[in-house]
């Protein structure tokens, strides 16, 4: 309760921790993208998320090492992870997308400890970080504190989000992708070759994943086993928003962001990650009873 | 053409024969004057980086030890011989190898393996064989609180980490006549036994100078962000901000202070060094204290290695990077073996770990005495500060060979 005195004294650490929650949220939200397009296109649901993060964020360092602005491994961890979404597809993912739910998430739990182990025997287990070089603006006396590479994470996110919207209504794929994952079969049988549409949802995913990763690898600092938390994050996420809805994914990002910041304020670090899932059962719970509900005024 | 195979087929099968027949004399005259240690270290999961410092520094002692002719015990020279196995980070793989080492190995001594979580699983094993582990990378004090006849330590235990910067902080506020109880500190601390153990040793500490802690955050293993707790230690302003999280928890703390822009006038962390925050951050870290057990600086000197910079040029020339102080500890541990062989004069298992608790001698490491625990009171904790990109011993005094800054700004 310490904590909420701090905060009632001093209503301006609110606003530092309502900025950092909505720009970290933004980051979240763009990792969860991925993980709505290919649960409701593919019925995945991709355990390897965090994973795909994970990578993106080493392309950014090895960019970075070499010499080259770390800015630049946003796209192309993007493309790069396009391609590895794209040939774990054809190697793996094509063989579990018409299975029960149980057997892809096995199959993708299974991918996620690959990569993990690979990423650790390749790049080592050393926590690497990759310096972007912008600065920090600082509002009210120093008070409040905006780290300008989470701005420009929250602007790449909020255009990426704006990007996918339009191109899954207009684009001729994004149709595709939209056809499927409203009949699979229907689709086929419309010309639609639906493994094609499964394998460009795949890795655009990953690519998804990829651009996140390389923020990450800027703004906190990446090591082969950080994925867990953001697949467990983008699947709160998902199970908030629902599956085909870009909008409140982002919607739902950025709340967790800022949900996390305050029970990492007020509760401790220690409780940050637990709130959040306390949360989850919370809304699921309540959804439950909305539902309930509803079909009482059907019968 | 087939039977021109089938001869050469027969010429090398003979051949092989005479090879093995040259071969088996020489042989089992290595094995009898071989000494085998055994070890589990973690080459592969979360801690395969530090598990291979820890087998380097088991490597390069060995070498030495036989280049130089091996450990004498009784009038007979010995080599020694490690056999290894990959614990995969994990605690019950790692009782597992070191049921395996001890019953289809026969191996009579083992070296410790990285992490005190790792040593934890193995030390009721070799207590129940009664064998004799040497470990330099198991420094929580529950090890020690649990009876163990077999188990010796030769790095400091961990509620020792961080007392030192309380220490520094006491010498450095009286110096400049401020009351130390008026003193506030700010912590968090990953919610593992390692980290838990050094928190008790500041809370101690915090007890008997009157300082008060104003910040006490568990962070979560999973840990990616900071940015709540020192939210916190902006708006309490401590006098000391204190954070152990493997090197994870030191890098963020260091890039996220620094983001934020929150000066503490000091501010302590571990795993500095495997973090690497001089070279890879060092505008944001400068500054920082870290603790450490040990630095190729200090004036300690010993036998088979020389200073603790002659270990330093060693190690550095084998593995090509400047040795942490996980492989400097690990390669101590072996010389703790080598000392207590000889000085037992005898390889039974029983006289060895009796000579091992006798042990009292200085090392390039340190010194080495062990308590009745088996943990190492001998030596002290090394707190460096980070100075022009630079880490600087500044504590404890008696081996610091630059001074501290403070207040930072």
């Amino acid at each position: 309760m310490d904590n909420l005195t701090i905060l009632l004294d001093a209503p301006i650490l609110s606003l530092q921790l309502l900025i950092d929650g909505l720009l970290v949220g933004a980051i979240f939200a763009l990792v969860a993208y991925g993980m709505a397009l290919v649960w409701g296109v593919m019925n995945i649901i991709n355990i390897a998320q965090g994973e795909f993060v994970m990578l993106g964020g080493y392309v950014a360092y090895f960019l970075y090492r070499a010499g080259i602005h770390p800015l630049y491994g946003i796209p192309l961890a993007a493309v790069l992870m396009f391609v590895v979404g794209w040939v774990l597809y054809r190697a793996i993912i094509f063989r579990v997308v018409d299975r029960d739910l149980f057997t892809s998430i096995l199959a993708t739990f299974g991918l996620s400890i690959l990569l993990q182990q690979l990423a650790n025997e390749l790049f080592g287990s050393d926590v690497r970080t990759a310096q972007s070089g912008l600065k920090t603006w600082f509002l009210f006396d120093g008070q409040v504190t905006v780290a300008q590479i989470k701005v420009l994470a929250f602007v790449i996110a909020l255009v990426i989000g704006a990007l996918l919207l339009w191109f899954l209504k207009r684009a001729r794929l994004g149709q595709a992708i939209r056809a499927t994952a409203q009949n699979a079969r229907a689709a086929r049988i419309m010309g639609v070759d639906t493994n094609r549409v499964y394998a460009m949802t795949f890795g655009l995913n990953a690519a998804l994943c990829g651009a996140a990763g390389a923020l990450v690898a800027m703004i906190w600092i990446i090591q082969p086993f950080l994925g867990l938390p953001f697949t467990a994050r983008s699947f709160m996420i998902v199970v908030v928003a629902g599956v085909g809805n870009i909008g409140a994914v982002f919607i739902a990002g950025i709340g967790l962001g800022v949900a996390e910041e305050f029970a990492g304020f007020l509760l401790g670090a220690q409780f940050q990650t637990a709130f959040v899932f306390a949360l989850l059962v919370l809304i699921l719970v309540w959804r439950r009873i909305r539902l309930s509900r509803q079909r009482r005024y059907l019968s | 053409m087939t039977t021109k195979r089938t001869s050469s087929l027969v010429l090398g099968i003979g051949m092989l024969g005479l090879a093995s027949l040259a071969a088996a004399p020489a042989l089992s005259a290595a094995a009898q004057d071989t000494i085998t240690l055994g070890a589990a270290v973690s080459l592969t999961g979360k801690y395969s980086t530090n598990g291979q410092h820890t087998k380097n520094g088991y490597d390069l002692a060995v070498k030495l030890v036989n280049d130089s002719g091996g450990v004498k015990v009784g009038d007979k020279h010995y080599k020694l011989k490690v056999i290894y196995y990959d614990d995969e980070s994990t605690p019950a793989r790692g009782a597992q190898l070191a049921e395996r080492l001890i019953s289809q190995d026969k191996v009579k001594y083992l070296l410790g393996p990285y992490s005190s979580g790792l040593t934890k699983a193995m030390a009721p094993v070799t207590e129940k064989y009664h064998i004799p582990m040497v470990e330099g990378n198991g420094a929580s004090v529950s090890l020690f609180n649990k009876g163990y006849r077999y188990l010796f330590a030769t790095l400091s235990t961990t509620e020792y980490y961080l007392k030192s910067a309380l220490i520094l902080l006491d010498e450095e506020a009286k110096a400049r006549g401020k009351d130390p109880s008026k003193l506030r500190i700010a912590m968090a601390f990953e919610n593992d036994p390692f980290s838990r153990d050094i928190r008790q040793g500041v809370l101690d500490e915090a007890k008997r100078f009157g300082m008060k802690v104003v910040v006490d955050d568990k962070l979560p293993p999973e840990l990616n962000d900071m940015t709540a707790t020192l939210t916190k230690v902006r708006a309490l302003r401590p006098d000391l901000l204190l954070v152990s999280g493997h090197a994870k928890g030191a890098a963020l703390v260091v890039r996220q202070t620094h983001e934020l822009h929150i000066r503490v006038p000091m501010m302590a962390t571990t795993h500095c060094d495997s973090a690497k925050v001089a070279q890879k951050q060092p505008e944001a870290s400068e500054g920082f204290l870290c603790a450490s057990q040990w630095d190729r600086t200090l004036s300690y000197k010993g036998p088979w290695f020389g200073t603790a910079e002659q270990f330093a040029e060693a190690f550095e020339k084998a593995y090509g990077y400047a040795p942490p102080y996980q492989g400097a500890e690990s390669a101590a541990a072996v010389l703790v073996f080598v000392d207590a062989f000889q000085r037992a004069n005898s390889l039974d298992p029983e006289k060895v770990r009796d000579a091992i608790a006798a042990t009292n001698m200085q090392t390039f490491y340190g010194n080495i005495d062990f308590d009745d625990t088996g943990k190492n009171i001998a030596k002290p904790m090394v707190l460096y500060q980070i100075q022009d990109g630079k880490y600087k011993v500044v504590a404890p005094s008696k081996w610091a060979t630059a001074k501290v800054i403070y207040p930072l700004k």
